[in-house]
């Protein structure tokens, strides 16, 4: 059919059209498909390693509470320990015996005995965790245990699988990860105190760069005269959003801490500094939201004798809303998985308290990847996954938060 | 502010806004029997004129018809009477308007006011994202002008009614006002228009998207209207602007042609350009 209309020109120009047609498909299906691939490779690389962590082994464990220690439940727990091993007799065996687990223990054994009576016979059944090496090496096939061997002693390898023959060995959820602070021994240091730390500064940030990045964007779009000064301030504020984040944190450094005397390594100042750091896109977004909102709708508002104020508020601003959400969003998923300013500010400090207010030293999320990625110990390793993982989960949280906001106020036109 | 205040404050339904309005003409009418004068209007966007010297009487109690070819400037003419031009950047506007013998440019006027005793239906539907009542609840809510919900409810069903809308809205009050077809949202835009009882009306081609019997309906409630407030209807229908007006004004190239007695432009104009526009050969 073709061929009788289209002269021999046009059909070989036609069917170049549909070739290019194809061809710019495929390119883009290439680039989605290239961009997928890695994202997959470093998410599956991300839960290959971080997975472990939230299963882990643990003793369980007759502990005999005696008198004559008193309050002493280090001792308890060393004394109930060796009794299990009779050949246990010098020093340099009961040091690497008490190796093998926690030294958290203790303090479970002292927390559990302030909730329970002891019993009569004196026994109390306790769940502990394994020392950082002996944890791994529980949670490694039996026949790849072989690659322990500078790490543990052969002595301590045969009481490991001893206690794990005597099916003393448990395998459960490591709820201690969601539930600790960070602490020097891997084996129980937790992500609690980054995420609340992480949770608190966001809330700064958002409560200070929300309502002032709205404002100012308002201001920008409404009232403003737009003059010179209004191309300066627009030109700035572009040019303020590509500032390298560590200048923020200098900037926090100086004027939160310096000037104000906010105290440092706190979420409120590391919530300032990122928001600080979140207001030009927050004013970009905003803007760009108001703009879409077509001017019919303002219009009509005004010829029914509202004030300029009532109709941003009653008509622009709502219709803006779910573009100002988006715009929120991303500049707080930004300000999320930012670490360099608050470096600068120290909230880089080893924390091992969970942070209880706005004003008490903790860490963020972010940071604390960045410590355990730079810890020598080799339990540290999958924490820094598994901590990558928690962030990623509070960012998927914080986003569909949004998608809710946004769907909650979207309009229909 | 103070000259264009109502004289009365604006209470509760339509009935008594147009016992106001009736009272207000008893006492208007002997002084100057037109609502709104415009003198020597000139009006630029950027560099470029869109209205040239243009003169005209409003008169009061009347439908005065805008007939002219598209781009000639009737919207524009419009949005000065309400200073809407005031929000388009680059729109001056030069020239005197009176409504009731005060100047709308006077530095004491409350625009506010203004465009609460002015009122507009804008060319394209322009409804708000909200219900079908908030649309038309909107003004009188803003300007408090019921005292209880049930006055509201009473304004709104009011205005629905004389819209010619209400039979058809009567159980969806609360849906979407944008789920509405787009003659209906226009009719919702004259309904929410009427709501706060203004003294004038401009309609901008208020029936563009309404089909012959939904026409018919407007064109009932524009005469029905004209007991009560003065309107001034853009058409591009000279048919219609024969029914339903008692005055036209013919624009051209952003100059008013020619103004007078809808019968006698229709029957006989006096300028060429005129004869041509009514007989379809420009336009
Ligand atoms: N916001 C604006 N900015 C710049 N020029 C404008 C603007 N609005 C209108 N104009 C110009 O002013 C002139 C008159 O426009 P106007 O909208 O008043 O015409 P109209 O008579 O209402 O036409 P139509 O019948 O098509 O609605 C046109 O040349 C138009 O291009
Ligand atoms: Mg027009």
């Amino acid at each position: 059919m073709n061929n009788a209309v289209l002269s021999q020109r046009m059909q070989t120009q036609l069917r170049r059209r549909h070739a290019a047609e194809k061809r710019f498909r495929w390119y883009g299906a290439a680039a989605l498909c290239f961009a997928l691939a890695f994202l997959f490779v470093l998410l599956a690389t991300i839960i290959f390693n971080g997975a472990g962590v939230f299963i882990h082994k643990r003793m369980l464990f007759e502990v005999a509470v005696s008198e004559h220690h008193g309050d002493r439940y280090g001792a308890m727990i060393k004394d109930s320990w060796k009794a299990q091993f009779p050949e246990v007799t010098n020093r340099r065996q009961r040091r690497e015996l008490y190796g093998l687990i926690s030294r958290d223990a203790e303090f479970l054994l002292r927390e559990h005995l302030a909730g329970v009576s002891v019993p009569d016979n004196g026994i109390v059944v306790l769940s502990v965790p394994f020392s950082g090496d002996a944890g791994e090496f529980l949670e490694t096939d039996p026949e790849k245990r072989d690659a322990f061997s500078e790490r543990l002693s052969p002595e301590q390898r045969g009481w490991l699988e001893r206690i794990e023959a005597s099916g003393q060995v448990e395998t459960v959820f490591n709820k201690d990860f969601f539930l600790n602070a960070d602490s020097r021994e891997p084996e129980i240091a937790g992500i609690l105190g980054a995420l609340i730390g992480s949770m608190l500064t966001m809330c700064v940030t958002f409560l200070f760069s929300f309502p002032i990045g709205v404002m100012a964007a308002i201001y920008l779009e409404e009232f403003a005269a737009k003059g010179r000064l209004f191309r300066f301030i627009e030109v700035n504020i572009n040019n303020l959003a590509a500032v390298p984040s560590i200048v923020f944190g200098l900037l926090g450094l100086a004027v939160f801490i310096g000037l104000f005397g906010v105290p440092r390594s706190t979420p409120l100042v590391g919530g300032l500094v990122l928001g600080l750091m979140t207001l030009p896109t927050m004013i970009i977004a905003t803007r760009a939201a108001l703009q879409a909102v077509p001017s019919s709708l303002r219009y009509a508002a005004l010829a029914l004798g509202a004030t300029p104020t009532q109709a941003l508020l009653h008509q622009g601003l709502p219709a803006a809303m779910p573009g100002i959400f988006t715009g929120a969003i991303i500049g707080m998923a930004q300000a999320l998985g930012e670490t360099a300013p608050l470096l600068m500010i120290g909230m880089v400090a080893f924390v091992a308290d969970i942070p209880d207010g706005f004003t008490s030293a903790s860490t963020a999320l972010p940071v604390q990847v960045f410590l355990w990625a730079d810890s020598p110990e080799r339990g540290f390793v999958e924490k820094t996954s598994a901590a990558i993982l928690v962030l990623l989960a509070f960012l998927a949280v914080m986003n569909s938060a949004a998608i809710y906001l946004r769907r909650k106020f979207e309009i229909k036109w | 502010m103070k000259g264009l205040a109502h004289p009365m404050p604006v209470t509760t339904t339509a009935t008594t806004a147009s016992e106001i309005s009736s009272e207000r003409e008893q006492v208007g009418a002997g002084a100057n029997s037109s609502i709104i004068s415009a003198r020597n209007i000139n009006v630029h966007y950027g560099e470029k004129p869109a209205l040239v010297n243009v003169s005209v009487e409003i008169p009061r109690h009347q439908v005065t018809a805008m007939i002219g070819p598209s781009g000639c400037g009737k919207s524009t003419f419009l949005r000065c009477l309400n200073r809407m031009n005031d929000l388009i950047e680059s729109c001056r506007v030069e020239g005197d308007i009176f409504l009731d013998g005060e100047d709308i440019h006077a530095p004491q006027v409350d625009v506010v006011t203004l465009r609460m005793r002015v009122g507009m239906v804008f060319q394209k539907p322009n409804p708000f994202p909200k219900s079908i009542y908030d649309n038309v609840a909107y003004g009188p809510r803003i300007h408090g002008m019921a005292d209880s919900n049930s006055e509201l409810d009473e304004i709104v069903l009011n205005s629905l009614e004389r819209a010619g809308l209400l039979d058809e809205v009567r159980d969806r009050m609360h849906d979407s006002a944008m789920g509405l077809s787009g003659g209906q949202q226009q009719r919702l835009c004259i309904a929410r228009a009427i709501a706060i009882a203004p003294e004038v009306i401009l309609m901008d081609e208020p029936c563009s998207s309404l089909d012959p019997i939904a026409s018919a309906r407007v064109e009932d409630l524009i005469d029905e209207l004209r007991q009560k407030y003065s309107i001034i209807v853009v058409t591009h229908s000279m048919q219609q602007a024969a029914r339903i007006s008692q005055k036209t004004a013919f624009f051209h190239l952003g100059e008013l042609v020619e103004e007078g007695e809808t019968e006698r432009i229709f029957t006989a104009p006096k300028d060429t350009r005129t004869h041509a526009y009514i007989t379809g050969r420009i336009g």
